[in-house]
């Protein structure tokens, strides 16, 4: 443990106004949602003599709500919840998913949606799914409000596109327009629990009646510096019947939205091609 | 009652369940100073200058340095290479230079950023081809620590009898214990010079040799303590001792107190591993499967010191064979210095290593002969009367075939095999399944005269309040060592094991039991514990008529044996039986008073999308000679089977110019619950006639057999063979990947 609690700066707002003052108030502050990463750099002795807002008092955030649009998810609601959570589980499956493969139970209770999203890691297990179901972040500052589409949202790894002062307070999810005709998540850790994705997917499928592909949408994570819609790939798909040939035809285009590396958990080439294969078979069904 | 084979609730267990148990950081030392290590930061070289930065307040801290040693800077273990601290020579990364005391421990590791260390640095050797090469001499004229020769019958005549000769090459790397709790000591200095340590170690009078060494004491003013330990699996054999001699000399240095508890990076990234390992073999085959002629070489890489690896070495040797008979025989073995950490024990010892590739190369050859493997097991595994390598005859307690059979049954392994072979022609499954099989010998207690030259002690005292006492240097690492020994004494004294104490593990309390290693603590302290409690039945039924058999019965005995005395204490030694020979220099004899046996059968499916690994059903027999608790028993199998799961598919220790990168559980994978099979645990008893109630050596073995298990049926899945592990996904990925490449 080399953590220093004495050299630390503990802020604790106790609502949402009062989070964005402080958070004007005090740049560079460190922003405590579940801490479940924010605690592996704390023992680490990274966060000695820096300031940490702990959010834990602020209770608007944590709210998950049905609108006429879609669903509102409170920045700080946990994995566990949006898991458990029977109007997601029906209209959101793969969040559900998603949120169930995050780490384990213990991570799921502590670590927040919010939180997930602002530390911007490039293997967010959630982030495929919210690529897909073309997430909205709303954020706030002392300034105001404003809402950032979630593919504009990274600007890198461990980077946002959040401004100094900038909090997610929620995150929006419209109804897709119809029931998809297929669904897909899809994890590859390194085991079978609190494992860190190799590569993880998310697809939603609409067919017209002729069998032909109205609409795809298939996203990745850990297979470049932030999530990717493989835009190539649903361009190329769109209005085709998803033959053999145009699933091989397809798998080859996925290099254009990708760029996977080597590195401690995996290698490129075992990324690309298992995420290759998770695409064939959804896409033959 | 009878104590002996019932599944006695474990002793310690209320305690850790419910969080009351006290690991050394949860003790309290007012006043004491947090230790932090400085280590250094290349492989190989020289320190040419250590400059603190002078804008730190060095005057909150105490520094420990090699200057301050009283004794001589080594860690004495088996040899007296490995220095304390380093003062020049560099040897591999993360060795320590000095400590770092502060009241503050997060100020202790801050200050560590404030020393800024000048090298002269030399290209290191980091694998065994270049140290064999000599790229650099770290070590003798040669870089081997240690060489063991194994000749039995005559080998180029066997080859020359041989229908098929099958050669093999196999591969196994580091592996990290991966114990809960991290290494631990604290340490103070008594008013009368003693110097305490207290901590997470396996082996108190190991720590206690190399003390009273560095700090030129007379051994009554070293004492070393066991904390309830979290964990060791060997890591804790031989670095406690490393650990200990850096807080003792902070605590002589400061006067006061001082903790030194590593965190997980420091834990995994500067402590011992498992050895990594090349083995060849060669082995010479009649048409029927009998194995004629065995050649096998095997070379470990130790690291930079000599820690135990020859021992190490000895162990893998042995078992080199697998449990096989075989008229011809060669084994060749070396262990050779590389500038990495030291690598040490690891449950196991050397056998896993060897037992994979002679497993493996059981596979090639029934392969060669097309035959199934567990046929070709069955026509040339040990019975009663087999000779081993050494030309031990043996002579009882041999259930390697009964266990093999048993988990072929059980496990299903024909039918299963069949029925995959079904299963992975039809396309639309999600998976190709497969089933392999692997046996092993595991020699329980310490190899060859290891024993005698340990001439291990340990007693059983009576008090005068009638408390029975357990007095042994045997530590609970979680394998119940407590548990059994109360059971044994429980047994040997007919009382309720509720009136049964065993003492905490401290030099100052109880005698030397030899470590806490080697499968050995059941088998041999076990039983000098039932010679011990033996006696003092004696005398209380001599004293008394008959023995006492409760608590009110036990005191008014007590009383009266004790007489003025405050306690009675029987203590017994180790003796050597008769028949037992072992030759050292031409490596001949008895390696070991028996062998306990292991055969399991893993069921394992391989994702097709994504190659990963699920293991569906883990079945193995194991011949333990008596399960004096079979609850204790089957709890250690079943953790030591996932350890070698891990080993066999997840565990990669990833180094690069020494270093371990991935010293972390984030990116070291060891196996979660999720990844936990079911397991059935199949309790073989061969009785030993000189175990206490039978019992052979357990703890180590189930660590030895499942990754060759595991590869064998990876190939009956896919069809690939792998003579490496850990295999991942993404190598099996990568066979595909050749696969197609080639068609």
């Amino acid at each position: 443990m080399r953590g220093s609690p004495g050299s630390m700066t503990v802020l604790r707002p106790r609502s949402a106004a009062e989070a964005v003052i402080l958070c004007a108030k005090h740049p560079g502050c460190l922003p405590l949602a579940g801490g479940t990463d924010l605690m592996v750099l704390w023992n680490m002795g990274e966060l000695n003599g820096r300031r940490i807002l702990d959010l834990s008092g602020v209770a608007e955030w944590r709210a998950v709500r049905k609108t006429a649009a879609g669903l509102r998810v409170g920045a700080l609601a946990t994995h566990a919840e949006l898991r458990d959570d029977a109007f997601v589980r029906r209209e959101f499956p793969l969040l559900v998913q998603a949120a169930a493969a995050v780490g384990a139970a213990q991570i799921q209770n502590r670590g927040t949606l919010g939180g997930n999203i602002a530390n911007a890691s490039p293997a967010g297990d959630t982030f495929p799914a919210l690529a897909v179901y073309e997430a909205q972040i709303r954020v706030v500052s002392a300034k105001g409000e404003r809402v950032i589409p979630f593919s504009e949202f990274f600007a890198g790894v461990k980077k946002t596109n959040l401004a100094p002062g900038e909090l997610v307070s929620e995150i929006e999810f419209p109804f897709p327009p119809s029931r998809p005709r297929r669904q897909l998540f899809r994890k590859v850790g390194t085991r079978a629990a609190m494992a860190i994705s190799k590569t993880v997917a998310a697809g939603l499928l609409w067919l017209g009646p002729d069998h032909r592909v109205r609409e795809l949408r298939f996203a990745l994570g850990s297979m470049a510096p932030t999530v990717r819609r493989l835009r190539a790939v649903e361009e190329f798909a769109r209005g085709k019947r998803l033959t053999t040939e145009v699933t091989a035809q397809a798998c080859n285009l996925m290099s254009q939205d990708v760029c996977p590396i080597d590195d401690v958990r995996s290698t490129a080439e075992y990324r690309l091609r298992v995420s290759q294969n998770i695409l064939a078979a959804f896409l033959l069904g | 009652m009878l104590q002996i084979g019932a599944s006695l609730k474990r002793a310690d267990a209320p305690q850790k369940l419910s969080g009351t148990a006290k690991y050394i950081d949860d003790y309290r030392l007012p006043g004491c100073l947090h230790g932090a290590t400085l280590r250094t930061a290349i492989a190989y070289g020289r320190i040419t200058k250590i400059n603190f930065a002078p804008t730190f307040p060095w005057d909150e801290c105490v520094v420990a340095r090699a200057a301050d040693i009283p004794g001589t800077n080594n860690v004495l273990f088996i040899e007296a290479d490995q220095p304390l601290l380093t003062e020049d020579l560099v040897m591999h990364p993360m060795q320590a230079i000095l400590i770092v005391g502060h009241p503050d421990r997060a100020r202790a590791y801050e200050a560590l950023k404030h020393i800024k260390v000048e090298y002269e640095e030399r290209e290191p050797v980091l694998s065994i081809a270049d140290s064999l090469a000599k790229k650099q001499l770290l070590r003798g004229e040669d870089n081997v620590f240690k060489r063991h020769l194994i000749e039995k019958g005559d080998l180029a005549q066997g080859f020359a009898q041989a229908d098929r000769i099958v050669e093999g090459e196999y591969r196994v790397p580091h592996q990290e214990q991966a114990y809960i709790e991290n290494h631990g000591i604290a340490s103070w200095v008594e008013p009368d010079g003693t110097i305490v340590v207290h901590g997470s170690l396996q082996c108190p009078y190991y720590v206690h040799k190399a003390l009273v060494k560095t700090f030129a004491l007379p051994p009554e003013r070293v004492r070393v303590i066991n904390a309830v330990t979290g964990g060791a699996f060997g890591g804790k054999e031989d670095y406690p001792s490393v650990i200990a001699g850096h807080a003792a000399l902070l605590a002589l240095k400061s006067g006061r107190p001082v903790k030194l508890i590593y965190d997980r990076q420091e834990d995994m990234s500067a402590t011992t591993k498992r050895h990594p390992a090349v083995v060849r073999h060669k082995t010479g085959v009649s048409k029927d499967g009998r194995l004629l002629a065995q050649d096998i070489e095997v070379v470990m890489d130790g690291g930079a010191f000599a820690t135990c690896s020859g021992v190490v070495l000895s162990r893998g040797t042995l078992h080199a064979t697998g449990a096989y008979e075989c008229p011809n025989v060669r084994v060749r073995a070396s262990v050779v210095a590389t500038n990495t950490p030291p690598n040490g024990a690891f449950r196991g010892f050397g056998v896993p290593q060897t037992i994979f590739a002679a497993e493996l190369q059981m596979e090639k050859i029934a392969a060669a002969l097309s035959l199934d493997s567990l046929e070709l097991r069955r026509r040339n595994a040990w019975r009663v009367g087999a000779v081993t390598a050494t030309g031990q005859k043996l002579q009882e307690s041999v259930g390697a075939l009964k266990c093999l059979e048993l988990c072929a049954r059980r496990g299903h392994y024909l039918r299963k095999r069949q029925l995959y072979a079904r299963w992975n022609s039809r396309k639309g499954n999600p998976t190709w399944r497969g089933i392999g099989i692997a046996l092993c010998p595991h020699g329980a207690g310490f190899t060859g005269s290891g024993e005698v030259t340990l001439a291990s002690r340990a007693a059983v005292a009576l008090t005068k309040s009638g408390a029975v006492r357990i007095l042994a240097a045997s530590t609970d690492l979680g394998q119940g060592a407590i548990t059994i020994f109360t059971q044994i004494a429980a047994q040997a004294l007919g009382l309720p094991p509720g009136l049964i104490e065993v003492e905490v593990p401290d030099t100052a309390l109880v005698p030397n039991s030899g470590p806490t290693v080697a499968s050995r603590t059941t088998m041999v302290i076990g039983g000098l514990i039932e010679r011990a409690a033996g006696q003092l039945k004696d005398a209380l039924a001599q004293a008394g008529g008959r023995a006492p058999r409760t608590r009110a019965a036990l005191k008014k005995a007590a009383a009266a044996l004790c007489g003025g005395r405050q306690e009675l204490r029987f203590e017994v030694a180790y003796e050597k039986p008769a028949d037992i020979t072992w030759d050292d220099s031409l490596y001949r004899g008895e390696a070991y008073g028996v062998f306990s046996y292991a055969a399991v059968a893993v069921d394992l499916e391989v994702d097709r999308l994504t190659y990963e690994v699920r293991v569906r059903r883990v079945t193995t027999a194991q011949d333990i000679g008596k399960a004096i608790n079979p609850a204790l028993a089957k709890g250690q199998i079943m953790g030591g089977t996932l350890q070698a799961l891990g080993y066999a598919l997840f565990e990669r220790a990833e180094f690069q110019g020494g270093w371990m990168r991935n010293s972390q559980f984030t990116n070291y994978i060891i196996p979660s619950f999720a990844d936990a099979p079911p397991m059935e645990v199949l309790l073989v008893e061969e009785p030993y006639s000189r175990g206490p109630h039978g019992a052979k050596g357990l703890g180590e073995m189930p660590m030895d057999v499942p990754a060759p298990a595991v590869v064998a049926a990876i190939h009956d899945a896919t069809g690939f063979w792998f003579s490496e592990i850990p295999v991942l996904p993404e190598n099996i990925c990568g066979k595909f990947r050749n696969a197609e490449k080639t068609k």
